[in-house]
């Protein structure tokens, strides 16, 4: 298509582009999925959380938030800030060390990786002998001590990781002088954990698989003490005042033991199994902390009993008289304990405990142990989401109500603030308030403040309530009875098991001007609800709905509607339900708007579509849009004609579902999961018979699904003549047809007891069948026609009803413009059959030029199949702009993408976390903050060491490294011939 | 007329009414669908009941798709008696009249017999039959060709499928692949696209110009080089009503010799391989014939310009509007689907435009026939 162009014009319109459109991830809201290690700086106040997939995140104070992505496509095993600096390191699955550091750059800081290490054996070595282990990094800021399987300690200079192999403590310099009759000399095993003295930095305790563990000072390069455990090891900790370590071990126990004597008497002072008699599982971490005035705190995770609670992960806090045994969610990665004062050395404030789907603080100074609600890493995934619905510049008064109602849901947290306070947030206050709503399994729908980098939970709503569910009652009670040991106590919130997975919520929609919510669900269920500052006892009066119109040989095979409770039932102030409309055959509901003037609710689902009034609660009208070729949508989910992709999603979920009443019931029918893993595997071994291959058909009207309804849209426009605008209902369905509807609507006086009729206006059949994606009318002046109470609340201009009206179609693979109220074709723009990508989501969007103020167009934004976001101009429909966003085979992440409607846009990028985007240069939410090492970092004993590296320690071992070189060496090398 | 020939009819089945125009006359009567018998039986009849017995005729009768067609052997009488619903119309000319449309000759007959025997890997000569009457291309709708012959590679075949609201599938399924190119570093393997099987007596097969193992390089003039099998697949489909594939057949043996001298423009005049619903098969074309046929060095020869796909038959999309009368929606900047130099019968009467809606529209509602596949529907 070359065409001849006017230069000028282009190139202005080029300009123009670059001023509006702009592409880039911003930020990533939730928790991270697979997180594999955890860190913590008391001195710079900062969090940092390790994935298996190789990202390192740093959190601070509320919207403080650093994130950096290692290379190597390893999992993060540890993460340890170097004290009293910027800088942290890494440890990879892959054995290789990452330095890190916060460098600020224009006022604003980011995360750097500046150096890479891997330890280095002598040539011939096997890889055990550098395999780190343990990893100290010593108080001086200055070195790293890297505990091996082998058994060796290497100490590394940082930030520069230079090897200092004169320092090393080699396996054969620790055994020589290991105490004859300790059973375990002969095979020390691997080195497990490293601590340094609290009062004196030059002594270091090696603790060895086998359970010895050895006191060595640096400066000496002798052993000081042998404490000979003779456990399995787990960790050490060295208490505060360097008088006493203890040690936890696999079998479930701990020791402590008394450090300072000279001579080799060290008796175990004290040995317990906190959960005793029967055998117990590893403490896998152990730390006590003391008061200023009272017994200390001792914290430990793991420990239970192996027949009866080996399944639960705990954490066991213990003070004085109080003992409490933390039950988690999921596994425990880590846990740290931040404690008060200036220099964080008084008394314990707060636990931290980093589990596999969650970060839970634990507030310990206020009585009863509450927990501290997350202001970021909420799990968005603790149902899983099921939809998503973004709604810009929220009124002041709904956002209020909203907050109002959400803090009274907030009863049980505790009141401090959040004590993880490090960096200072610089991003300028959020221009609007948004909201995102996310829908979950469980039939929730949560509420979140996503005006900024912080995506803060506001508000659950649960709509289970309504309906008669088969929850056991007594599935949450079986906690807290008195005297229970261990004295067990829940804590967090991820709980993925739905109760039943017909509550699970399909579509959202909120009105903003009058705080009308809708939501519809997997068994065609729609509840209309209202914004209610108080509670309220009430019944919702449920209307059943047919949409198939007495269509003939239907056979619907899947489950059936949700029973609704007929009984009045309280809800808590909130958003509250008043009306219910149940489709039948109850199909998952695929399409939903909502028209809060006129009062109209329009649903859809693969049988149909229908239009109900909740102001007189009544239907409205129904189309049934069912092909009677299509056996699918005929007998629903459990037909027999069903593709293998989806009866293998299919077994997936069986396999799922016994698991969950393995948990629930806790009974074994470890026959049935077997069975379903067979099945699973026949299945996936037909699959990999067949070639991969794709059939190329026209698509026909025989095809499946396509009376499948995608959208729906309300317009105030011109249906029969050009002269009078009348409102309109607009279905789109996924076999290329599109209808439209007249509605007449009583005057206001009458609204409540005069009918709304509807009428069939127009049916437009799309000759290349692909599934309608959108539908926008667009006015005089090209832009889109405004929101409902949009104009009423002086939010917008009112549209243009002078000049004609066209109608947008927005199929899967053409976007196409017609005029009305004749339709007939205008432009189009096709997009599948040019590149071969279909439109998956689209949104209509406002851009603001970066340049002038007030100059700024509307725009389709849309996410392809290919995973790529591009700009269609208004009314023109000409492809602007194209960035890829998704990977194409994140088949989850572009389904699960929602556009606001200032270009922005967010997406899953795992069932936790949400990755946010800009296409705009004005509207842009990223994090900007700053971290400073406080001037008083630097504890007393210490000095924080200069530029040029000249400290106390660091001479010292200088001077110890010439004398001892000689021998250092030779060490290394017999043992690596004794391997 | 248009609307006659929309209502469906109640009557019987077994019957095929008959709308015979001669001249100015027309003259009704009735057959039996299932026993038509022989076309000069039928040549015959209609001499009688026009009552013109010493006149050559040339019979002509409008199909489905309001496209004329001639009834001149026992093939395309019989489908023109099992197609007609309900009404079977026909046109009679004479046969001096008939100008040079006349639906073949003698002369054309026995050239192209000739030609094709001379061609035909595996002549049968047991299969002695009296001499078919082959009409002229003119007198078919094209359902597929051959273009680009003069700007493309010999060992490439652009084919041009078309489907007009057929029953017909497209039929054939693609695959990822991987194919040896020749580049300046030597030999190296890049992945393609390749066809993967063809769907018996689908579109794709009965043309023979594509076949298994082809590797498949365009699609509308856009080379699939760097794009999934999915996304192939969407741009196959998108393009459906119009398919112009660039393949590099797998056998390369029956490629085009481009004569020296011969310009590339110059139409043999004979589209041998095109075949319309079964409609005719030529009397020798048995299926292992189709496959030999592919293999003659005629072709209709076509330049294939991509802008002038913009404005193709999914334009014509579908509006009934209250009162349930359907129309097409006009498309906007040109209204008639063009297909470029190649020779086609105009729309008679302007049936087609009807019949493609009826066909599309209502009648779609009473198939029954179940799509295998399960469409995967992410929301």
């Amino acid at each position: 298509m070359k065409r001849f162009r006017r230069h000028g014009q282009e190139s202005q319109r080029d300009r123009l582009k670059q001023e509006l459109f702009q592409f880039s991830k911003t930020v990533e809201h939730g928790f991270p999925h697979q997180p594999s290690a955890l860190g913590f700086s008391p001195s710079l106040q900062l969090l940092a959380i390790g994935t298996r997939s190789g990202a390192i995140k740093l959190y601070g104070a509320p919207g403080v938030e650093f994130m950096g992505l290692h290379e190597e496509n390893a999992a993060v095993t540890q993460v340890h800030f170097l004290p009293h600096q910027v800088e942290l390191v890494t440890l990879l699955d892959d054995n290789s060390l990452h330095m890190w550091t916060l460098r600020a750059h224009k006022g604003l800081s980011e995360l750097l990786e500046i150096g890479r290490f891997t330890l280095t054996g002598p040539p011939g070595a096997p890889p055990s002998v550098t395999r780190v282990t343990a990893v100290l990094a010593h108080s001086s800021g200055e070195l790293l001590l890297l505990g091996t399987e082998g058994g060796h300690v290497f100490v590394v200079e940082v930030p520069g990781f230079r090897e200092l192999e004169e320092r090393n403590i080699s396996l054969d310099q620790v055994s020589s002088s290991v105490p004859d009759d300790y059973i375990g000399r002969r095979n020390l095993e691997h080195v497990e954990a490293l601590q340094e003295n609290p009062v004196n930095p030059n002594q270091v305790v090696i603790g060895y698989g086998r359970g010895l563990m050895v006191i060595w000072d640096l400066e000496t390069q002798r052993a000081v003490q042998h404490i000979p455990a003779t456990q399995q090891l787990e960790s050490v900790w060295w208490t505060e005042d360097g008088s006493h370590i203890l040690s936890s071990h696999s079998d479930g126990s701990y020791c402590r033991w008394s450090v300072g004597g000279e001579d080799s008497k060290d008796e175990e002072e004290k040995s317990d199994i906190p959960y005793g008699h029967f055998p117990c599982k590893a403490i896998s971490k152990i730390v006590q902390l003391p008061t200023a005035n009272g017994p200390p705190f001792l914290v430990f995770s793991g420990g239970m009993p192996r027949a009866s609670y080996g399944d639960r992960h705990c954490i066991s806090v213990i003070h004085s008289k109080t003992h409490v045994a933390l039950d988690f969610t999921s596994r425990i990665i880590d846990f740290f304990v931040i404690r008060d004062g200036p220099q964080h050395t008084g008394d314990p404030s707060a636990l931290v405990v980093l589990v596999e789907e969650e970060l839970v603080v634990i507030d310990l100074q206020t009585e009863g142990w509450p927990v501290i609600q997350t202001p970021y890493l909420v799990p968005l995934h603790s149902s899983a989401i099921t939809c998503s619905h973004h709604v810009s510049s929220i009124p002041l008064k709904l956002w209020e109500r909203v907050i109002a109602a959400g803090e009274l849901q907030l009863t049980h947290y505790s009141k401090k603030p959040w004590p993880i306070t490090g960096g200072q947030n610089l991003a300028p206050d959020p221009p609007q308030r948004d909201l995102l709503l996310t829908g979950h399994e469980d039939g929730t729908v949560r509420f979140w403040d996503a005006s900024g980098v912080c995506l803060y939970p506001m508000y659950k709503l649960s709509t289970a309530g309504v309906f008669h569910t088969d929850t056991d009652p007594n599935d949450n009670m079986n906690q807290g009875t008195e005297g229970e040991w261990p004295p067990f106590r829940k804590v967090g919130c991820f709980d993925p098991y739905s109760d039943d997975p017909r509550l699970g919520i399909q579509k959202i929609h909120l009105c903003k001007y009058s705080g009308y919510l809708i939501v519809a669900g997997t068994a065609g269920q729609i509840l209309v609800l209202e914004l209610n500052d108080e509670e309220a006892e009430q019944t919702v009066e449920a209307k059943v709905v047919d949409l198939l119109q007495g269509q003939e040989g239907f056979r619907w095979k899947g489950h059936t509607r949700l029973d609704v409770r007929e009984e009045p039932v309280l809800f808590p102030p909130g958003f509250q339900p008043f009306a219910l409309v149940q489709c039948q055959p109850p199909a998952v509901v695929t399409a939903l708007t909502l028209h809060s003037e006129w009062k109209l609710v329009a649903f859809g689902t693969s049988h149909g579509f229908g239009l109900y009034d909740y102001q007189q609660k009544n239907n409205v009208f129904v189309k049934c849009t069912l092909n009677p070729s299509d056996q699918l949508a005929m007998e629903g989910p459990l037909s027999r004609v069903k593709s293998i992709k989806k009866s293998l999603r299919q077994s997936f979920r069986r396999i799922r579902r016994s698991r969950v009443s393995l948990r629930k019931h806790h009974v074994n029918n470890a026959a049935k999961l077997q069975e379903a893993n067979a099945r699973l595997e026949a299945e996936l071994a037909e699959m990999e018979l067949a070639p991969v291959q794709r059939k190329i058909e026209a698509r026909s009207s025989d095809d499946s699904f396509t009376g499948l309804v995608r959208t729906l849209y309300f317009a105030d426009t011109f249906l029969s003549d050009s002269s009078h605008n009348t409102p309109s209902l607009w279905a789109g369905t996924n076999g290329g047809s599109v209808f439209a509807y007249m509605l007449r609507l009583p005057p206001v006086e009458h609204r409540t007891d005069e009918p709304i009729t509807a009428h069939p206006a127009k049916e437009i059949q799309l000759m290349h069948r692909a599934p309608v994606v959108g539908i926008v009318v667009l006015d005089g002046h090209g832009a889109p026609l405004p929101e409902p109470l949009e104009v009423a609340h002086d939010l917008s201009r009112s549209p243009d009803m002078q000049g004609s009206h066209h109608l947008l179609v927005v199929s899967e693979e053409q976007f196409k413009v017609f005029t009305l109220p004749k339709v007939s074709a205008k432009m189009k723009l096709k997009l599948t059959a040019i590149d071969g990508s279909r439109v998956r989501r689209v949104g209509v969007a406002w851009f603001g030029s970066s340049r002038s103020e007030d100059y700024g167009e509307s725009g389709l934004v849309v996410l392809t199949n290919q995973g790529d976001v591009h700009v269609v101009s208004l009314p023109s429909v000409k492809m602007q702009v194209q960035y890829p966003c998704i990977r194409r085979e994140d088949v989850s992440g572009i389904a699960s993408c929602v556009f606001t409607k200032h270009g922005q846009g967010f997406y899953l990028i795992s069932p936790s976390e949400f990755e946010r985007f800009s296409l705009s240069t004005r509207c842009l939410v990223e994090p900007r903050c700053l971290v400073e090492l406080p001037a008083h970092s630097a504890s007393p004993t210490q000095h924080r060491p200069q530029p040029d590296g000249s400290s106390q320690l660091q001479s010292l071992s200088l001077t110890f490294l010439e004398a001892d070189v000689g021998n250092n060496i030779s060490a290394l090398v017999l043992d690596m011939k004794w391997c | 007329m248009n609307k006659n020939h929309r209502v469906p009819s109640n009557r019987s089945l077994s019957a095929v009414e008959v709308k015979s125009k001669f001249g100015a006359e027309f003259r009704r009567f009735s057959l039996d669908r299932s026993k038509p018998g022989r076309f000069d039986e039928f040549y015959g009849l209609l001499q009688h009941v026009h009552r013109i017995p010493n006149v050559e005729l040339l019979v002509g009768y409008a199909d489905v798709h309001g496209d004329l067609l001639p009834i001149n052997n026992d093939d395309n009488y019989h489908k023109a008696i099992s197609t007609a619903s309900p009404l079977l119309r026909l046109f009679l000319q004479r046969k001096e009249e008939a100008d040079h449309l006349a639906f073949g000759t003698d002369s054309l007959t026995r050239k192209k017999n000739t030609v094709l025997s001379a061609v035909l890997l595996r002549p049968d000569p047991n299969r002695k039959k009296p001499p078919v009457i082959i009409s002229l291309p003119k007198d078919f709708r094209p359902v597929s060709s051959i273009i680009d012959v003069d700007i493309l590679p010999e060992t490439h075949r652009r084919v041009r499928l078309y489907k007009h609201g057929q029953e017909k599938p497209l039929g054939f399924y693609i695959r990822d692949g991987s194919s040896v190119r020749v580049t300046p570093q030597g030999l190296e393997k890049v992945p393609g696209i390749f066809i993967s099987r063809m769907v018996p007596g689908g579109l794709a097969e009965s043309t023979g110009l594509l076949a298994v193992n082809d590797e498949v390089l365009e699609v509308n003039g856009i080379e699939v080089a760097g794009k999934s099998l999915d996304q192939v697949t969407d741009m196959m489909i998108a393009n459906s009503h119009n398919l112009i594939i660039t393949v590099k057949p797998a056998n390369q043996r029956n490629n085009i010799v481009r004569s020296g001298g011969g310009g590339g423009g110059a139409a043999s005049g004979s589209s041998g391989r095109s075949s319309d619903s079964g409609a005719s098969y030529y009397g020798y074309s048995s299926p292992g014939g189709i496959g030999a046929a592919a293999s003659t060095p005629s072709h209709i020869i076509q330049n294939f310009h991509p802008e002038e796909l913009e404005s193709d038959e999914d334009d014509e999309d579908l509006v009934i509007e209250a009162g349930g009368e359907a129309e097409l929606i006009p498309c906007a900047p040109s209204a008639s689907y063009s297909m470029p130099s190649l020779p086609r019968y105009e729309p008679h009467l302007n049936l087609r435009t009807a019949a493609a809606a009826a066909s599309s529209g209502s009648l779609a509602m009473e198939r029954r026939s179940l799509e295998e596949d399960g469409t995967v529907i992410t929301l």
